[in-house]
């Protein structure tokens, strides 16, 4: 390889690695930023504020689902198995929401520690698989937690 | 080897190989295209919780890889072309820019319609899906970027700088939903683990993998052609060929 050419490549990847470097360390300091939502634990540590909208994400704990007889109005618990944080919902859920399903909920956080939903999500994991599949892990007590067939 | 690099980097001999390696990957295209589609709509099986809606991943999964994987290769070419100084390597970076931004367009298309019926939103602004849309930006801005310049020959250190600092963005995306909590999901496909998926489910989506990229082969080869051809129009082995 010639001198010039060898240079060249020195300042191509040298480019590409302060890019990197540069990058990173944005990324770094910006991460609680960048994620989407928080945990019940951090908002059981007081780490998410009280009076502004924000995104909660967990599993929607079992047993927790409230339905009201005559309205939308639904109420549940979002766990990350370690704190739970209460949630009241006045809209449709999306079709994947269930017991035990990931769940983004977007809202604000009240004094009294309940969460008022704006907007539900549902997260899905990244298993797929066909229903008799799901049955037969379901029979063995082998289905990934929070993954309930549908009917 | 080393000979065969260096021949690549002719335009003629580059010519010549890219029209003689054309037919058999538009074949492999169609045909892994066609198998591909009827056997990931029609025979492959409905997911458990998702029902129909899932077999948009038959699309989305692979204009994803596309689009990330076809960066990386306008990345190599502009590393190339900045150091060996290979005009051939600017010419093959240029032609695939469009069919790259073309990808990444899709799969954010593709996944938005997705995340209407399963996470009930068409956007949020997770890393990934932020990450992927940045992407966009940076195909459309090299493009751009190309398109200032007056002449073929010229920006073409320009644009080869751009994406290299654009490539960063790859493994930004790739660990996107490991680094951050998102809404989308982890990868289900990683080289490590076997698929998180029965495999009358993966065999066609890595058919539709596999078709994609044959059809992205068979375009740069055929655009790849046509530009070495506007490119070298004044030599004297392109006037021949016209005469």
């Amino acid at each position: 390889m010639r001198a010039n050419r060898k240079r060249r490549l020195v300042i191509v990847v040298g480019l590409v690695a302060l890019v990197a470097v540069a990058v990173g360390l944005t990324l770094y300091a910006l991460r609680a930023n960048i994620n989407l939502f928080f945990t019940p634990s951090q908002i059981a540590a007081g780490e998410a504020p009280h009076d502004r909208t924000m995104r909660i994400g967990g599993v929607v704990k079992k047993g927790s689902v409230e339905r009201s007889g005559d309205s939308l109005q639904v109420a549940f618990s979002v766990t990350d198995f370690a704190s739970d944080v209460r949630v009241s919902y006045d809209d449709i859920l999306p079709d994947l929401f269930r017991e035990g399903q990931g769940v983004v909920v977007i809202g604000r956080l009240r004094d009294d520690g309940e969460f008022i939903a704006q907007q539900v999500l549902a997260k899905h994991d990244e298993n797929y698989m066909p229903p008799e599949v799901a049955e037969a892990l379901k029979a063995t007590g082998n289905l990934p937690d929070g993954s309930v067939p549908s009917s | 080897m080393w000979t065969f690099i260096h021949k690549l980097g002719s335009p003629k001999w580059c010519y010549t190989l890219c029209g003689r390696l054309q037919p058999g990957f538009w074949a492999a295209a169609a045909l892994l295209l066609c198998v591909g589609s009827v056997w990931a709509l029609g025979y492959s099986p409905r997911d458990y919780q998702m029902g129909d809606s899932y077999r948009i991943i038959y699309v989305h999964v692979p204009s994803a890889i596309l689009a990330q994987s076809i960066f990386i290769a306008m990345a190599v070419a502009s590393a190339v072309l900045l150091v060996w100084k290979i005009k051939v390597a600017d010419m093959a970076a240029r032609v695939m820019a469009p069919f790259g931004a073309a990808m990444t367009f899709l799969a954010l298309f593709s996944g938005s319609l997705w995340g209407v019926p399963t996470w009930g939103t068409w956007w949020t602004w997770d890393a990934r899906l932020t990450s992927m849309l940045i992407q966009l930006f940076l195909y459309l801005g090299v493009i751009a970027l190309r398109g200032a310049f007056g002449s073929a020959d010229q920006g073409a250190k320009a644009v080869a700088v751009l994406t290299l600092v654009g490539v960063v963005n790859i493994p930004i995306i790739k660990y996107s939903v490991v680094w951050w909590n998102t809404l989308h999901q982890p990868a289900t496909f990683t080289l490590t683990q076997p698929p998180a998926m029965v495999a009358s489910m993966w065999m066609p989506l890595l058919v539709m993998v596999l078709g994609f990229y044959c059809f992205f082969i068979a375009l740069t080869l055929y655009r790849l052609r046509n530009e070495i051809l506007r490119r070298e129009s004044r030599t004297r082995w392109v006037q021949e060929l016209a005469d």
